[in-house]
């Protein structure tokens, strides 16, 4: 066993775990954060997306002992809780962008990279070469990207893009 | 129409779970001390098992317990069944061979559960689960079902000579083949319907659970249907007594068929909870999924359509063989059969049909629902024998299928089904303008000159949904009825559950369900709960599948609401000192007859519940209702799908430039998740069409065992899509629904493949029409120049 100190969703956290533990499986094992979920075992599903240090990042393709001193940031923490949905998480909603629900959290922080890298006024075709990494078996996608541009466009101004901005 | 009513866009009360990481799907729960599973599978497509040493796997680092078929099977646990007994021309019932929970004696496919390793963790129980030794005696495989049903191929079942599950046919032989011998044309296709793996991001997982206290078990499992997964293992399996098992089926993670079924790790999940005394708990990796999860599809078919002078369709015959895999499952047998045959006749007035079915085992995953079931495969059938038939007599696509469709109703097709509502020429109208078709001859010139092959694709589908009357398929030889219950308990303060054997995956019952509730009480949406998913709560039901939640579950729900309006309205009438028969309810009030007397909703059910104001020995106290809904036919959702592709010579690149949708679904309760459901479909299909086909090699490999090899639909594989409907009510049920949730994947590879052969100019293209496949195709065809038309 190894420990490993890191931030999650703004609190920090010390854990214990087998060297091959993966972060997924440190977020969902071990911190009981179970709305980022495993999908796949190739890194092709992207059910796993977590920002570490505002970047995206499948949890399943690191280990947890890399992620040694680093901030990540799950479903869980993309909205201030008692505070209202992040609008990325708004515009899922608002467009009818998930069914099952299972693909969704991945969908929603990989979206909100997108916006950082991509800005906020952001072309379909954009959207799609841009989810390249998150497979939905649900809706076909054309709610999701409806959902990633309205959910872009909202985030103007938030603190969410202003920090990841930076 | 009120807001949150039928026919309104409501936003889904469930998603606020799934946006923020609280959903609750099963690999989320853990129970207090639970162990862990890991099943030791056969790298072997076809062996006899000559023994198992655990030995050395057992002395690994916390491993509980390691159990063979052999303990399986002197604890008496059966195998897997086949709700659905087919009998082949001769009249003989089909072959259906063993399916143990874990194999016992010989493995069959690759995959194939051999042995179950159970450790304190997932990884002691992999890490030791690769030192089980099992000595194979390896058989020659067969995975080609060509090659199976032939004499001296490997046998699979003893039972099965020839490796032949049954020979069905259906329709009538001799009237199809009269039509052949007057015909003026005949078109013949030989088509193979590719196999897919239906992949649900969500992969299969289990936890079962043993109380010694009580004796009962509970298995917690990622189902489509938790009630027959408790009647197959109580009642089949003879894991635990029905009235001592509770299944839970939490959120679930979408489904597309594969979790309909009861594979062999919930049964042993289930089974060695009470052998170790711990929680038991297994999820798979994909790999697993992509192994052992029920493919769809796979058949190889020669399809011939007969026209008069005229351009009449006078007769279609079809000869198909399809591959079952190595094993039964649980509606394995009726989807090449009862779900593929009936639906031949499509949208078209069909004189005479005949179809045959040649069923084989072969040493591959077994074979069964998937999406569309049965209906996909039919649909592609019949829409490209359409197609071809009209290029071949130099017909617009379009004019052809018009001058063919049904246009009166009700229709008696020769293969079962009486088509009860419709309007294809409609539904084809409005995609016609929509999809600009009067614009595709110039749109192509353009695509021309930039290099590139147009085409535009038709699917004029049909479905048989709303599955099903219970005596109609029990004829058919079904084990099971397919009506729907429902219960409806109002509480005191007028708020209601609604528990429905119907188990949402992703359709958004949680929302549909709740608009029906409160526009038929006139209460808010917010007060509406619906419970689903857990045995304990819900009664019985049959489950979500074959697009049958609207019209079937939403049915019984308006039946159990029948009832609670006249149990109300006697509470009302007491309430009100009027007679029963004046009592009239309407927007949540109950009023009396030419009078400004009225009580609210409200009142009515808490003074059911206080009963002060009225003989509890005259009328019972209390407002819940149930109800069964045995529907009285199939629904038949159908529409009109169009494809346009621009295909790039250069390097057999499909891209999909336009997709436009009308569909025929009956009433629509909500129109923004039908949609959602069409998007969702049309993309099933575009992956079966254009990139996804599960691969075995000739020794029973599977080569696309991962979302490496086996290619998924990625958004970039799809346009934004038009997708918009016409209606015809169903007079089948209450509601007038027929449903939408598979109609995607049964139109749309029939439409791609008819627009990539139009862009192309060559028939001759398998599915999925990869780039490769494409490209050499038009090598093949020698045309490979784009021509400005």
């Amino acid at each position: 066993m190894a420990a490993v100190s890191l931030t999650v969703n703004g609190k920090p956290v010390t854990a214990d775990v087998d060297p091959r533990t993966l972060l997924v499986q440190l977020l969902r094992e071990n911190l009981r954060l179970t709305g980022t979920h495993v999908g796949c075992d190739t890194s092709q599903c992207g059910a796993c997306v977590v920002l570490v240090g505002g970047k995206a990042v499948k949890s399943c393709t690191v280990l947890a002992l890399q992620l040694e001193g680093a901030d990540v940031l799950t479903i869980e923490g993309l909205a201030a809780p008692d505070g209202p949905l992040h609008p990325m998480q708004e515009a899922f909603r608002e467009n009818h962008g998930l069914q099952c629900g299972y693909c969704t959290p991945g969908m929603i922080m990989t979206a909100v990279d997108i916006v950082r890298r991509k800005g906020h006024e952001l072309e379909d075709r954009t959207i799609r070469e841009e989810l390249e990494g998150n497979i939905c078996r649900c809706t076909g996608y054309h709610n999701i990207v409806k959902a990633i541009a309205a959910g872009a466009r909202a985030m103007r101004g938030t603190a969410t893009a202003t920090k990841a901005a930076e | 129409m009120t807001a949150t009513g039928i026919g309104a866009a409501v936003r889904r009360k469930e998603d606020h779970r799934f946006i923020t990481g609280k959903g609750h799907f099963t690999d989320d729960i853990n129970r207090p001390g639970q162990a862990y599973a890991y099943f030791v599978r056969s790298p072997h497509a076809h062996a006899t098992i000559k023994s198992v040493d655990a030995k050395a796997a057992s002395k690994m680092p916390g491993v509980v317990a390691i159990f063979t078929g052999a303990e399986v099977a002197a604890d008496k646990i059966s195998g897997h069944i086949c709700g659905w007994t087919v009998h082949s021309k001769d009249g003989s019932p089909m072959k259906a061979g063993p399916h143990p929970a874990l194999a016992h004696g010989k493995v069959r496919y690759v995959g194939d559960e051999v042995a179950v390793v159970i450790a304190d963790s997932y990884a002691q129980a992999k890490d030791a689960a690769e030192k089980v030794v099992v000595n194979y005696g390896v058989l020659p495989a067969v995975v080609d079902p060509k090659a199976a049903a032939k004499p001296g191929a490997p046998q699979l079942h003893d039972i099965a000579p020839n490796n032949t599950v049954f020979n069905w046919h259906l329709g009538d032989k001799a009237a199809t083949d009269a039509a052949f011998a007057s015909a003026a044309h005949v078109t013949k296709l030989d088509l193979v319907n590719n196999r897919v793996v239906p992949s649900a991001i969500e992969p299969r997982a289990a936890i079962g659970e043993y109380d010694s206290g009580t004796d009962s078990f509970t298995l917690y499992t990622t189902s489509q249907n938790p009630h027959a997964a408790r009647l197959v293992l109580s009642a089949f399996a003879g894991v635990a007594p029905e009235n001592k098992l509770r299944v839970i089926a939490p959120d679930i993670g979408g489904g597309f068929g594969s979790k309909i079924f009861i594979y062999a790790e919930e049964t042993v999940c289930l089974w060695a909870a009470k052998k170790v005394g711990r929680p038991l708990k297994w999820t798979a990796e994909r790999s697993e999924s992509f192994l052992v999860d029920a493919h769809g599809r796979d058949h190889v078919t020669h399809a011939e359509l007969a026209l008069d002078a005229s351009g009449k369709i006078t007769g279609l015959r079809v000869h198909t063989i399809a591959n079952l895999g190595a094993y039964p499952s649980l509606f394995w047998s009726s989807v090449p059969t009862y779900l593929y045959g009936p639906l031949m006749s499509g949208q078209y007035d069909i004189p005479s049909i005949y179809v045959e079915v040649d069923a084989v085992y072969t040493n591959t995953a077994p074979v069964d629902a998937v999406r569309g079931a049965g209906r996909p495969e039919a649909t592609f059938v019949v829409e490209r024998l359409v197609e071809l038939a009209a290029r071949e007599t130099g017909r617009d696509p379009a004019a052809f299928r018009r001058a063919n469709f049904i246009t009166t109703f009700p229709h008696q097709t020769p293969v079962l089904f009486c088509y009860d509502a419709g309007d294809y020429g409609a539904s084809l109208d409005k995609a016609l303008a929509l999809a600009d078709y009067k614009g595709f001859a110039k749109r192509k010139r353009e695509s021309a000159h930039h290099g590139k092959l147009r085409g535009i694709g038709f699917s004029t589908y049909i479905e048989a949904c709303g599955l099903a009357p219970s005596q109609a398929v029990g004829s058919l030889g079904a084990g099971v009825g397919l009506w729907e219950s429902a219960e409806v308990r109002v509480n005191p303060t007028g708020s209601v559950e609604v528990l429905t054997g119907s188990n949402t995956h992703g359709q958004g019952h949680e929302t549909t369900f709740a608009q029906l509730v409160s526009q038929r009480l006139g209460i808010p949406i917010e007060t509406v709960s619906i419970v689903h998913g857990d045995t304990d709560k819900v009664q019985f039901g049959m489950g979500t599948y074959g697009s049958r939640s609207g019209a079937v579950g939403m049915s019984a729900i308006v039946k159990a609401l029948d009832k609670i309006e006249a149990k109300a309205k006697k509470v009302a009438a007491h309430l009100l000192e009027a007679a029963e028969g004046d009592i009239e309810f309407k927007d949540g009030k109950f009023g009396v007859a030419g009078t400004d007397k009225s009580v609210a909703w409200g009142d009515v059910t808490l003074n059911a519940y206080i009963a002060h104001k009225f003989s509890g020995q005259e009328l019972e106290p209390g407002l819940k209702e149930g109800a069964f809904w045995d529907p009285t036919n199939f629904t038949f959702p159908a529409g009109c799908h169009i494809c346009e592709v621009e295909v790039d010579p250069e390097t057999g690149n499909t891209e999909i430039v336009a997709w436009t949708a009308v569909d025929d679904f009956g009433v629509v309760v909500n129109p923004m998740i039908v949609e959602g459901q069409v998007h969702g479909g049309i993309a099933h299909g575009v992956g079966q069409a254009l990139c996804e086909r599960a691969v075995y090699d000739k020794d029973g490999e599977l080569v696309t065992g991962s979302l490496m090899d086996y290619c998924m639909p990625r958004a970039d594989h799809l346009p934004a899509l038009k997708v918009e409907t016409t209606v015809t009510k169903c007079p089948s049920n209450p509601l007038g629904i027929k449903g939408c949730g598979e109609a995607g994947a049964i139109a749309a590879p029939a439409a791609v493949i008819n627009a990539v052969t139009d862009a192309i100019g060559t028939e001759a293209i398998a599915m999925p029409a990869t780039p490769a496949a494409v490209w050499a195709a038009l090598k093949k065809s020698g045309r490979s120049v784009p021509h400005a038309a």
